[in-house]
């Protein structure tokens, strides 16, 4: 029953929401949204088992002072100050009637000053992976590879004004060259190759989707299948 | 002063290239962390330059402004924001260049978010737009001219939900005014009465949901900015011509600045961008000698 | 009967001859249903209600009493309908714009206004729109109620009484109109025709291949009646001996080829270094809750991964980044281990939470990759900007990694730094490959079969639009539009 129970509610929410999609009429034109509802009434009481879990994991590390215990502190200690620093703010919001992420308030200069710059720093080192990456993996190892290398290079050249200004100083084109080049590329073979991957996942998606609503495939429920 | 040290730091790091390339050829390629310390000085040098760099516009940046300059005053655009601060360096010039567009027009501006943080995106660039006397002379109010509904929570079955009215999904705004007493607000009922929608996004949800919901169920006219990562994968829906046009990370934001004639971080960041490709295909090539060079020695 | 000869002499040409009746098996198939959904959406979409016309007496409304220099004509052609495809409660109502509408002119927009009488008083204001528009929607009717519409121009000046400033004459009323809901979205035809088609050959492959015999033949024949009933009986009867004639030998129990897809089958290999050298595995289920179904085809690989881990005895760790995740993975790996008969070993601290920011969460993890050295990491699911960051770290730890994600403008980044990525469809297959029970490998086989489908179509367009530009014949350039994009 444990098994057969989130099956069978995984097949009807299923077909349901595939027969929504041809049919508007009450009730599964609402189906969507109703399910849509339900989704994000779960996730925002399921936040908080995340919450209390990275809570327990990391107390108990501190506690058994286990590897890397130190970090776990810092990660208690900045749940800790975010969660006052939030509760302030709103407190302070709704006392005042203002909106809670105001200049002024914790909770933005927390955003502005803490937030924003510690994400974009993790985002920016793509950057340097990306650099990396191409040095190490981008070699002309075979015909492909090569093609690959080529296209590559007219792709970083002439998405940034990077050679078309001297092409263009120096006389020898009177246009972009290498943008329109580029331009080329993303817009015909990069959209071709594009379209096939995305045509293939529609597929297994659809493939999917039909094993786990006939609930043929169930190993993510723990089936035995 | 620092323009000139900056330049000069950067043709050495540039000739010092030759160096790394001449230990390469001699056997002893660089490790990855030179790399990192190379793309470091690529990237940072640059800005400390004044040099705006001569930006070409491409189709696809031209015709999501020629349909902006199209739209008539007053014209209801709906502008989402679905992105946070790691991607602001890309996707922030695009939008304050977009409001300063929308204010000095008098286009209707309604803000929404589907991401938490995109609300606070839009009030920082409007912020940012402000700064400019010329958009400060239009005089745009808030609830009035534009308003930012905020964050709601639900992803795509947000878009979805909007179809049949947008007060249900945000019953109040940012400052909890209700809906209905939002002046600008008036009549917008579905995107039935909204007449562009501008996306910026980094991720999902983002640009393809507002194409296959907004788009294909409802009959939005889309626009769209992307990070640099994502765009690639926007152009099938771009040649489907489900959206009017795409603006393509730092160089679409330069782009779309030039169009519109209103300079700003993008045009200036973008020589970064430039010093930066400019590390990586010189490191693909010298990464390339070394292998070539271990593939003759295994040959011979 | 060619064809059967063919088939007779090699079993290469058997399958090719098979697949090309295959495939007019379904295309006729598709003729069929492409009928049915015709007819019903024409059916229950269209609501036969007899409109009249009327004209009520156009004088000129100017609300502050003060004469305009020059009066617009009106909107001409007003039409209100019940909005098609719907649920109802809702209309549309389009027109034809006022010479006067141009940008700066006298006009700045349109009031759609509504009444349940043909003369009025029209004061429901439905809609507003700017010029330029010629349709708006009013999405406050009553579903039953007749109601008659009027178009007026008006510019943004606010009259004295504090109503638009309207100008020019009204518009001719249309109406009466009711509005209701509908059985069946007539502009979705095309996509349930194409739903049904990968669904069928999919259904066919899974049926089969579970009994050795095709199960689904009472659908067969009962699609093979409301061919019949709803179309055409001639193409039911074609359809029916299409399907008597070749399917049985179609769906022969042939043992299903699987193309070897390296990142699958280095999966044992990978999990077998780890135990080998003593050390953990990680896996990754990207940074996306269980609704996507990228997820949902991590866990399904985890499911499989989960047990042969328990096998070898090695750590296999899940950091997550929804709380939805965290619990299905617990569940998931608490059913691999007893699957495989070691329910001792799996304990909860095994899937942990770690933040649902995305950036947080690659930050944790290169910290957890560099910290605790993994012998093995997978990447599983649907990720973004963070893909390289953590494939690169994972990579300069040493780790064997191996990577799988429909996200198609990360792959690049994963192709770059793992050792084996599984693209875009091979996500979902990946846990049909690892069961290989014969039903999952016969919806792969499905697939498949759905994908030639496609690509016949696509053929199809392209040569009609080729030729389209050659012939430039009307009717074969109506044909064309349809593959058309432009």
């Amino acid at each position: 029953m444990k098994r057969e129970i989130p099956l069978l509610i995984t097949s009807i929410a299923g077909i349901v929401f595939a027969v929504s999609f041809f049919i508007p009429h009450w009730p599964f034109g609402d189906a969507e949204n109703i399910f849509g509802d339900w989704m994000s009434v779960v996730s925002a009481f399921a936040i908080w088992l995340g919450m209390f879990n990275l809570a327990e994991v990391s107390l108990r590390k501190v506690i058994r002072k286990s590897e890397g215990w130190n970090y776990a502190l810092i990660v208690i200690g900045s749940m800790l100050l975010m969660l006052v620093i939030g509760f302030s703010s709103v407190y302070h919001a709704i006392n005042t009637d203002t909106p809670h992420m105001d200049p002024g308030t914790g909770l933005k200069w927390m955003y502005d000053y803490v937030f924003s710059p510690l994400s974009a720093t993790m985002f920016a080192m793509l950057a340097f992976f990306v650099a990396s990456a191409s040095y190490r993996a981008f070699r002309a190892r075979s015909l492909e590879a090569t093609l690959l290398l080529v296209t590559a290079f007219f792709v970083m050249v002439g998405r940034v004004p990077l050679l078309d200004p001297i092409l263009v100083w120096a006389g020898i084109t009177d246009f972009a060259f290498f943008s329109a080049v580029a331009d080329w590329i993303m817009t015909y073979p990069n959209a071709a190759g594009q379209r096939a991957i995305m045509i293939g996942i529609a597929l297994g998606i659809t493939s999917s989707s039909l094993r786990i609503i006939l609930g043929i495939e169930r190993s993510h429920i723990g089936g035995d299948a | 002063m620092a323009h000139n040290l900056a330049l000069i730091g950067l043709v050495l790091t540039g000739l010092s290239l030759i160096y790394v390339l001449y230990r390469t050829i001699a056997g002893n390629p660089v490790d990855r962390r030179v790399v990192f310390i190379y793309v470091a000085l690529a990237a940072g040098l640059p800005l400390f330059m004044d040099l705006l760099p001569p930006v070409t516009v491409t189709p696809d940046v031209q015709a999501l402004v020629d349909v902006l300059e199209e739209l008539p005053p007053h014209s209801k655009v709906l502008a989402a924001f679905d992105y946070d601060p790691p991607s602001a360096p890309e996707l922030q010039p695009m939008a304050v260049a977009f409001f300063k567009f929308a204010f000095k027009k008098k286009l209707d501006v309604i803000i929404v978010g589907l991401w938490p943080q995109g609300p606070q995106q839009a009030n920082d660039a409007i912020a940012t737009a402000l700064l400019d006397s010329s958009v400060m002379a239009a005089g745009p109010i808030y609830g009035e001219d534009y308003v930012n509904l905020g964050f709601q929570s639900g992803n795509e079955f947000v878009i979805q939900r909007m179809g049949s009215g947008f007060k249900a999904m945000f019953p109040r705004d940012e400052r909890q005014t209700p809906y209905d007493s939002i002046p600008v607000l008036q009549n917008i009922v579905n995107f039935s009465n909204i007449d562009f929608v501008m996306n910026f996004s980094s991720g999902k949800p983002g640009t393809i949901e507002w194409v296959q919901i907004a788009v294909d169920r409802f009959g939005a006219r889309l626009g769209a900015g992307n990070t640099a990562v994502q765009a690639p994968q926007v152009y099938p829906y771009l040649r489907a011509k489900q959206m009017v046009g795409l603006l393509g990370g730092m160089s679409g934001a330069a782009e779309f600045e030039k169009a519109l004639s209103m300079p700003g971080n993008g045009s200036i960041m973008l020589l970064s961008q430039i010093s930066t490709h400019a590390i990586v295909i010189l490191f693909i090539i010298i990464g390339n000698t070394a292998y070539f060079r271990t593939r003759k020695r295994k040959n011979d | 009967m060619k064809s059967i000869v063919i088939a007779k002499s090699n079993s290469r040409a058997k399958w090719r001859s098979y697949s090309s009746l295959a495939t007019i098996t379904s295309l006729s198939l598709a003729l069929g249903i492409a009928g049915i959904v015709l007819c019903t959406g024409l059916l229950l979409s269209t609501s036969a209600l007899a409109q009249d016309t009327e004209s009520v007496d156009s004088t000129a409304i100017d609300s502050n009493g003060s004469v305009l220099e020059e009066v617009p004509s009106p909107a001409s052609n007003v039409f209100a309908e019940d909005t098609p495809n719907d649920k109802g409660k809702s209309a549309t109502v389009t027109w034809d714009l006022s010479p006067e509408d141009t940008i700066g002119g006298i006009v700045d927009g349109y009031l759609i206004l509504r009444s349940e009488s043909p003369s009025g008083p029209f004061v429901d204001t439905v809609g507003n729109v700017t010029i330029g528009k010629t349709e708006a929607l009013d999405n406050n009717a009553t579903d039953g109620v007749e109601y008659f519409y009027r178009v007026d121009m008006y510019r943004s000046e606010v009259a004295v009484d504090g109503s638009k400033l309207l100008v020019g004459s009204p518009s001719t009323v249309w109406g009466p109109i009711t509005t209701s809901p509908q059985w069946f979205h007539g502009k979705r035809g095309i996509m349930l025709f194409i739903f049904l088609i990968v669904a069928f050959s999919i259904l066919q492959f899974i049926s089969q291949a579970q009994s050795g015999k095709s199960k689904i033949w009472m659908v067969n024949i009962l699609f093979i009646i409301l061919l019949g009933y709803l179309y055409s009986w001639v193409i039911a009867v074609i359809v029916a001996i299409t399907l008597a004639l070749f399917i049985k030998d179609f769906f022969s129990t042939e043992e299903i080829f699987l193309r070897k897809i390296g990142g699958i089958e280095a999966v044992e290999e990978a999990i077998g270094r780890a135990t080998e050298m003593g050390k953990k595995i990680f896996f990754i289920p990207g940074i996306q809750d269980m609704n996507d179904v990228q997820t949902i085809a991590g866990m399904a690989i985890l499911g499989r991964i989960a047990a042969v881990a328990a096998e070898y005895e090695t750590w296999l760790e899940v950091p997550v980044s929804k709380s939805m995740v965290m619990v299905t993975a617990r569940e998931t790996m608490k059913e691999a281990y007893s699957r495989v008969g070691r329910p001792e070993m799996y304990q909860e601290a095994q899937v942990h939470f770690v933040t649902e920011d995305q950036f947080g969460y690659a930050a944790a993890l290169d910290g957890m990759f560099v910290r605790e050295k993994p012998a093995t990491i997978f990447f599983m699911g649907a990720f973004f900007a963070e893909s390289l960051i953590l494939a690169e770290t994972g990579n300069e730890v040493g780790a064997i990694q191996i990577a799988g994600t429909a996200m198609p403008s990360q792959l690049p980044f994963f192709v770059a730094a793992c050792d084996y990525t599984l693209l875009g469809e091979e996500l979902f297959a990946a846990s049909a490959y690892l069961s290989r029970e014969p039903r999952q490998l016969g919806s792969l086989k499905g697939q498949d079969v759905g994908k030639a489908l496609f690509l016949v179509a696509m053929m199809i367009g392209l040569v009609i639009v080729l030729a389209g530009e050659v012939v430039k014949v009307p009717d074969w350039l109506y044909l064309a539009q349809y593959f058309s994009i432009d």
